[in-house]
């Protein structure tokens, strides 16, 4: 156990890893920093960062600055961002430094209607300066975006959700066992979270991918739908088609991939599955 | 005649009346007329109208054609008339249904030559596709008449032939036609041949009281060219059976007049970059007005600017090899500029802008004319949504700033070429290709001689003898030999420049033109992006030289990591911008031909490859032979922050040093721009807006997938009118050479 006790929720029992690894909790991997850089970080002053990339048309809406945070708790089987997965892999960044290039790109969210997101890893891993950077982000009138799974809900504060404009929520299965299959960690704190940004009305874009095989089946997807078709503050649900393009990060970091072989959603089955969502009234791309 | 009687004589005209009056009446003012008589449109672009049956017939025959040409690289030549505006008999597609008339040779498709440019480039060009070179023309323009070209290399220096045959300047317009001249072909549709030859002869009369030095002979000289040139115009519009003399009073004359003044133009220059100008919004007052009277319905409307822009896709001149090698794709660049916003901040959207916009639907996308939109965020919503929609579903318009173009030339200001703005009849550029500036890179770290051949092109200075690489010592050699870049290669414009005024000489275009304009020298950079890389390597990574047993730098290694041009980053972005702002400030250390306006651009036409293909390792890793990125974009692959970011890497590049354009060429495959194709037009109006308010300049924007592109190089026939923009036109995407297609699809497809 870390000297520092971060304040973090447990996340639950140790858990062995697709990587080989296995990880206790959220302590275990902040303890992996220098002391110093682990108060910065749980004061937010300070993030772990993979990268950022101006991105249109997807993470929400308009042209929007994504700000991919390091260190993940979940081992998605279909993971394209492998890399992301350890908090201690990633650029130690300043608040100021990311409150700056957030101002040098208002004009372009002015354009089009975009703003910033925070995605990941998973951003609530970091939640001090997530809330941090939505709240300058506010000051300066710009919309922000959570990209999350929501497994961490319960780091994520009042004042936090108070600076959120839309969550971009992974709804990654329906059925906990499936769920558990996918990603190694438990479906419940997901659902939380989902029914708490519910009763805020915060707008959700729930996202769901699509792997065949692996969370395909027909009572899984109905199973997603149902969890999200109780969430009224749902606007769209985006059915993401699992690609290859994430294999060679993998092979990079030495991860044995376990979907190697594996093949994309034939068209097919993405009409069936976009029908089993829209069955429930919900706008689907 | 006295001017205002010479304009006066046409606006006599009983057609014409009802046109608002104004000082346009009294000189020659094409912004006066339409600033008064246009109608802006606000609206989107449901009016719009398909083509008729008469249009889709004139287009099928010609696309019957067209896989022949692209077969035999062309489908006909004319190969004994040298060519001038009378030269050939009238030619038609189909006589009894074109709105339309005119063709540069008596049959459509059938190239001419043109010798005056060198009689070289004819004879490769006959010899290349199979025609016979006839000997007494050959000793017509070897003996007995010089050429352009032949000229140029007798005032050519040592020193520039070097830089030329070594690749460090390419592409110089010295044996072929510098083009990037606009005649303002409105004059002849407004005023009439005859008003615009009395306000010459009255110009004359100006000339004949100046005392006689070189300068003024020259303009006398040229003046009674031009007026030679518009009379021979009003005999090649008779041969139509249309009298040019007098001003176009209908919507069909103004179109055909208008039609008739380019067509002189290209019947006579072979230049590279034809362009059009900026005419919409000028033809809309002439058919606004007969859409109000109810004369002309929308169907009539539109089927005039299909069958013009017919014309203008099957403008065709008789090009070598090495020209296609430059200037891939057979391009014309008959650039059209539309829209904008006018100085009094109403927009300069007609109707009829829409309408051009409007037959990349009707008669399918194509390359030419190069259909540029001035892009303001001030323009109407329907109109931006419309523009946005034609690049989604065509690939084939390009944008530029028009707060930047308006707040230097005005609002009658058009682009020539691909990114070279000049108010239109009042300003020229003498036309300079571009240096190769990584080359210049390569040569400081090697003491002034070539890394491919060993050769001292350069002046001889200490090669760097560093084991690691320091900017300190590798920047100051390389400004050093920027300046002596600088200086060979104005001299080298200067000798063209001066060759072409005098054998070359633009006749028509320059009738087209008032009698006092502004020149600029249009100077050029290639390979920025490398440059910059290269630079961020030495100064934030690790480079080790590796020499061959000479001594010569041949090839880098680096270690660790480097900033790279494309990421909005300011470390390696302000090294762009240092270098571009240096080399344009030593440009203007030397005096140009005819007191040109010293400018550069950074663009590169297709002429990345070339330049690539002769360039050795560079010190960002780029390997010997690759292509530069085009014009001012970053190295393919490595803008990896988005788009956008890589977008206003490029727009940190400032105008103010290099007013002759910057150009950027983005793919972004379709659902990069969203789901639903409201959506994704939202986008791509958003990122335009985005990019120019943060100062970009030009942006060529292609909505395609990488796979779309390889079944077109596997399966060409499938795809005849696959239209790509390139670097500040666009080309049939099946006419580019292998090579050139490899380079198109090997760049940066942005996904988001």
């Amino acid at each position: 156990m870390p000297a520092v006790n971060l304040g973090l929720p447990s996340a639950g029992a140790a858990i062995a890893l697709v990587d080989g690894s296995s990880v206790s909790s959220e302590q275990a991997e902040l303890a992996e920093l220098h002391h110093l850089e682990m108060e910065a970080i749980h004061n937010g002053s300070v993030a772990s960062v993979h990268s950022w990339e101006l991105v249109t048309a997807v993470d929400g809406p308009g042209t929007r600055m994504t700000l991919f945070l390091s260190g993940c708790l979940l081992r998605c089987q279909y993971c394209h961002n492998p890399d992301t997965w350890k908090m201690k892999d990633g650029l130690l960044t300043t608040l100021d430094d990311l409150v700056a290039r957030v101002k040098r790109y208002k004009g372009v969210f002015d354009s089009t209607g975009g703003g910033l997101t925070i995605s990941g890893g998973e951003p609530l891993m970091q939640p001090a300066f997530v809330t941090r950077l939505f709240e300058e982000c506010h000051k300066l009138g710009v919309h922000t975006t959570l990209d999350t799974s929501g497994f961490l809900g319960k780091s994520a504060s009042d004042t936090l959700l108070d600076n959120l404009d839309l969550v971009l929520l992974d709804v990654k299965s329906g059925i906990p066992e499936t769920y558990k299959e996918v990603t190694g960690r438990d479906l419940a704190p997901t659902i939380a979270f989902g029914d708490r940004l519910s009763e805020r009305n915060i707008p959700v874009w729930a996202r769901f991918v699509l792997v065949p095989g692996l969370t395909d089946a027909v009572d899984n997807v109905d199973a997603v739908a149902e969890i999200v078709s109780r969430w009224p503050n749902v606007q769209r649900v985006e059915v993401l088609p699992f690609h290859q393009m994430g294999e060679d990060k993998w092979d990079r970091l030495n991860i044995p991939y376990p979907l190697h072989g594996s093949h994309p959603p034939d068209e097919a089955l993405l009409v069936r599955v976009r029908a089993q969502f829209e069955a429930r009234g919900l706008t689907v791309f | 005649m006295t001017i205002t009687e010479g304009v006066r004589s046409g606006t006599d005209d009983t057609g014409r009346a009802d046109f608002v009056a104004g000082p346009w009446q009294d000189s020659i003012n094409l912004r006066d007329f339409i600033q008064r008589n246009y109608t802006p449109y606000l609206g989107d672009s449901s009016f719009l109208a398909g083509a008729t049956a008469r249009t889709t017939g004139i287009w099928a025959k010609l696309s019957e054609m067209f896989p022949e040409e692209r077969r035999k690289g062309v489908y006909d030549v004319d190969a004994t008339t040298p060519s001038s505006i009378t030269a050939h008999a009238p030619g038609y597609i189909d006589q009894a249904n074109e709105v339309i008339v005119g063709l540069q040779t008596d049959a459509p498709l059938k190239r001419a030559i043109m010798p005056f440019g060198g009689w070289r480039m004819v004879a490769t060009s006959l010899e290349t596709y199979g025609y016979p070179v006839s000997p007494e023309l050959e000793k017509i323009f070897t003996d007995y008449r010089k050429t352009h070209n032949t000229a140029v290399f007798d005032a050519y220096t040592p020193a520039v032939r070097r830089a030329r045959n070594s690749h460090l300047i390419t592409g110089l317009p010295d044996a072929y036609g510098r083009g990037r001249i606009i005649g303002d072909y409105r004059r002849v549709a407004l005023y009439g041949v005859d008003a615009l030859i009395a306000v010459k002869k009255n110009d004359r009369a100006e000339l004949d009281m100046e005392p006689s030095t070189e300068d003024i002979i020259r303009a006398r000289e040229e003046n009674s060219e031009q007026i030679r040139a518009l009379k021979e115009l009003v005999q090649m519009a008779a041969s139509y059976g249309s009298d040019i003399s007098k001003p176009a009073t209908t919507a069909r004359e103004a179109v055909q007049w208008l039609y008739f003044a380019y067509l002189g133009a290209v019947k006579e220059q072979n230049g590279a970059a034809m362009s059009f100008g900026r005419n919409a919004a000028f033809l809309d007052t002439f058919i606004e007005r007969e859409l109000v009277a109810g004369t002309l319905t929308e169907e009539g409307a539109q089927e005039l600017i299909d069958d013009l822009v017919i014309k203008l896709r099957i403008v065709r001149f008789l090009r070598t090899p090495e020209y296609d090698e430059i200037f891939a794709g057979d391009p014309t660049w008959v650039t059209e500029s539309l829209a904008g916003i006018g100085e009094d901040g109403r927009p300069l959207v007609t109707k009829t802008t829409f309408r051009f916009l409007q037959t990349l639907y009707n008669i399918g996308a194509a390359p030419e004319p190069n259909l540029t939109v001035l892009w303001s965020d001030a323009l109407p919503e329907g109109f931006k949504r419309f523009c946005a929609q034609v690049s989604i579903d065509t690939s084939a318009i390009q944008f530029e700033s028009d707060e930047i173009i308006r707040a230097e030339m005005g609002d009658d200001a058009a682009i020539a070429c691909c990114v070279s703005p000049m108010r239109v009849g009042k300003q020229m550029q003498f036309f300079g290709a571009r240096v190769n500036a990584v080359k210049a890179l390569l040569y400081s770290i090697n003491g002034g001689k070539d890394e491919v051949s060993g050769k001292q092109v350069a002046p001889s200075t200490l090669p760097n003898a560093e084991e690691v690489l320091t900017y300190e010592t590798v920047f100051p050699a390389y400004l050093e030999t920027l300046e002596w870049l600088a200086e060979t290669y104005v001299t080298a414009l200067n000798c063209i420049h001066y060759m072409h005024d005098k054998y070359a000489y633009e006749r028509l275009e320059m009738a087209l033109h008032d009698k006092d304009i502004i020149r600029t020298l249009a100077c050029g950079i290639a390979g920025l992006s490398v440059v910059a890389d290269s630079l961020s390597a030495i100064k934030y990574a690790t480079v080790r030289p590796v020499r061959d047993e000479t001594g010569l730098v041949i090839d880098y290694t680096i270690e660790g990591e480097f900033p790279q041009f494309g990421n909005d980053d300011d470390r390696v972005d302000t090294i762009a911008v240092d270098v571009m702002e240096r080399f344009m400030t030593m440009i203007r250390k030397h005096p140009t031909y005819r007191g040109a306006i010293h400018t550069q651009s950074i663009l590169t036409i297709t002429s990345n490859v070339v330049y690539g293909k002769a360039t050795g390792n560079t010190p960002d890793g780029r390997r010997k032979g690759e292509s530069f990125a085009p014009g001012a974009n970053p190295m393919n692959g490595r803008d990896t922050h988005g788009m956008l970011a890589s977008a206003l890497s490029v727009a940190k590049l400032p105008y103010s040093e290099a007013q002759d354009g910057i150009s950027l060429t983005n793919t972004v495959v379709p659902s990069g721009l969203g789901h639903t194709k409201d959506e994704q037009i939202t986008s791509l109006v958003g990122l335009i807006d985005a990019f120019t308010s943060a100062t970009g300049y030009h942006i060529n924007v292609n909505v395609l997938n990488r796979d779309t592109l390889e079944d077109a190089m596997a399966h060409p026939e499938n795809y005849p009118q696959l239209t790509i923009r390139v670097s500040g036109y666009a080309v049939n995407f099946v006419r580019l050479t292998r090579e050139q297609q490899m380079d198109v699809i090997s760049r940066t497809f942005h996904s988001h």
